[in-house]
């Protein structure tokens, strides 16, 4: 069972229709409790990184995640915020993040139009599980004024170009991420999340 | 690179999409889930939904239609219409939305712009203006002035002042929805659109007035927007004939506007 994080500043709504849609049983998770109970964890986001890891620590997510995700090694995709909060440090706020992977989040500069809203090419680095299917540089939707800069290359799934190329997929072992919000970019996102819901938590 | 988006516009009264002109006499196209069905089916690029009166009628916005429409589209799916305070825009998005249009209520309380963006990020608040020519002034600088409910009520607000705060407060798009060319389908108000562009640093959408494609290109390119709304010629009944939104972008590419690529199915 896929379990999505459901928390103030979320919009998991949006990702379990997507996951009805495809057919696919999900149910949503507020509690460590019903953290434990999932084999696959979706952590969706729109906002602020801030607010984000605020609301995870009151409810009490912030060492469960941690548990299942890296220690259990549970196959984990987070979704816009969802990606950003699993690096170490952000320029959003003092509040660091979940610090699973080595990286920092940076904001885009204002020579183009912050935030970026719209729909953005994402070139893959290599070809991976998650992607399987999709045509190559598939167009996503994008919603942020910051993006992730992973310490580690080998992390960086696919790129995309906006003032300067950032990551915008991120694959490292079991977790996995997309900048661009999969629940919300057509049937390629769908691919995406169907693809997700297969996944074993290897490259391979 | 970024590619310029196509959103549809719903304005809904009891489930049903309807269409205006003018912001007046609204007649029926079709229940708004049936619609965006199609429209997501056609490779629309993202749906506005306005309960438009429920901020006249002062109840909470239509939630299951704004349900019905999530289930059934992934794309972005911005909504507006009555939303009066934090609570609200919480259940819109629970409903699945991604983004709250503010307009009226915040001209009349602005601090909602700077709450809403605190609460669910500047990316979620999208400040929709309805903007009319009335010429310079000593008190309206850009000749153009700010109405709230519907276009009735004019705010002596000067609309580049206006959309200038909203970003400041935290609005993460602007919409300059024209009242002179709404439903006309004679073309957006360019000069209005861009000087919204020039004035503020978030993504600005053209809005009232498409009616061919050639309208639209223009308004992303002269206009200066990053997304135009369109609704009469996708499906207005007083129009002679309609355009798919698939039909539009290949026109549009063909204008040099850079456009969401169509996605096989088999992809």
């Amino acid at each position: 069972m896929i379990g999505v994080v459901d928390y103030r500043a979320g919009n998991a709504p949006s990702v379990m229709f997507a996951l009805a849609r495809l057919g696919i049983d999900a149910t949503l998770v507020r509690t460590a409790a019903e953290l434990a109970d999932t084999d696959r964890i979706i952590l969706p986001g729109v906002g602020a990184a801030g607010a984000t890891i605020a609301s995870l620590a009151e409810s009490d997510l912030v060492p469960a995640l941690r548990t299942r995700v890296v220690d259990d090694a549970v196959p984990f995709l987070g979704i816009c915020i969802g990606l950003q909060v699993i690096f170490e440090h952000s320029e959003e706020g003092p509040t660091g993040g979940l610090g699973w992977l080595p990286g920092r989040v940076l904001r885009f500069p204002d020579t183009d139009r912050v935030p970026q809203i719209g729909w953005n090419r994402v070139e893959l680095r290599r070809p991976h599980p998650l992607t399987a299917g999709l045509a190559p540089d598939p167009y996503c939707y994008f919603v942020n004024s910051y993006y992730a800069a992973p310490s580690d290359p080998d992390a960086v799934l696919g790129v995309t170009e906006y003032s300067e190329t950032f990551c915008s997929m991120v694959a490292a072992g079991n977790i996995a991420a997309t900048q661009f919000h999969a629940e919300k970019s057509g049937e390629i996102g769908l691919t995406i999340l169907g693809n997700f819901a297969r996944w074993d938590g290897t490259e391979c | 690179m970024l590619t310029q988006r196509l959103i549809a516009c719903f304005d809904v009264i009891d489930g049903r999409v309807t269409k205006a002109q003018n912001f007046q006499d609204n007649i029926d196209v079709a229940p708004a889930a049936e619609l965006a069905q199609r429209l997501y089916a056609d490779q629309i690029d993202e749906i506005v939904f306005y309960d438009i009166t429920a901020s006249a009628q002062r109840r909470q916005i239509d939630l299951d239609t704004v349900r019905e429409v999530a289930e059934h589209v992934f794309v972005p799916f911005t909504v507006g219409g009555g939303i009066r305070d934090l609570d609200d825009m919480f259940l819109v998005l629970k409903a699945g939305a991604e983004k709250i249009s503010i307009d009226s209520m915040a001209v009349r309380n602005p601090d909602i712009i700077r709450a809403g963006a605190e609460a669910f990020g500047n990316q979620c608040i999208v400040l929709s203006t309805q903007v009319q020519r009335v010429g310079v002034r000593p008190d309206l600088p850009s000749g153009y002035e700010v109405f709230i409910d519907g276009a009735r009520t004019a705010t002596g607000l000067d609309a580049i002042e206006w959309v200038k705060r909203g970003a400041d407060l935290g609005a993460g798009e602007i919409v300059v929805n024209s009242i002179d060319c709404d439903g006309t389908a004679a073309g957006y108000d360019l000069d209005i659109t861009r000087a919204v562009a020039d004035a503020v640093n978030v993504p600005v959408i053209a809005s009232g007035g498409a009616g061919t494609v050639d309208h639209i290109a223009a308004g992303l390119t002269d206009g200066g927007a990053s997304a135009a709304i369109i609704s009469s010629i996708l499906y207005s009944p007083r129009l002679e004939r309609n355009v798919g939104v698939h039909e539009l972008k290949v026109g549009l590419a063909d204008r040099g506007v850079h456009m969401r690529p169509w996605v096989d199915a088999a992809s």
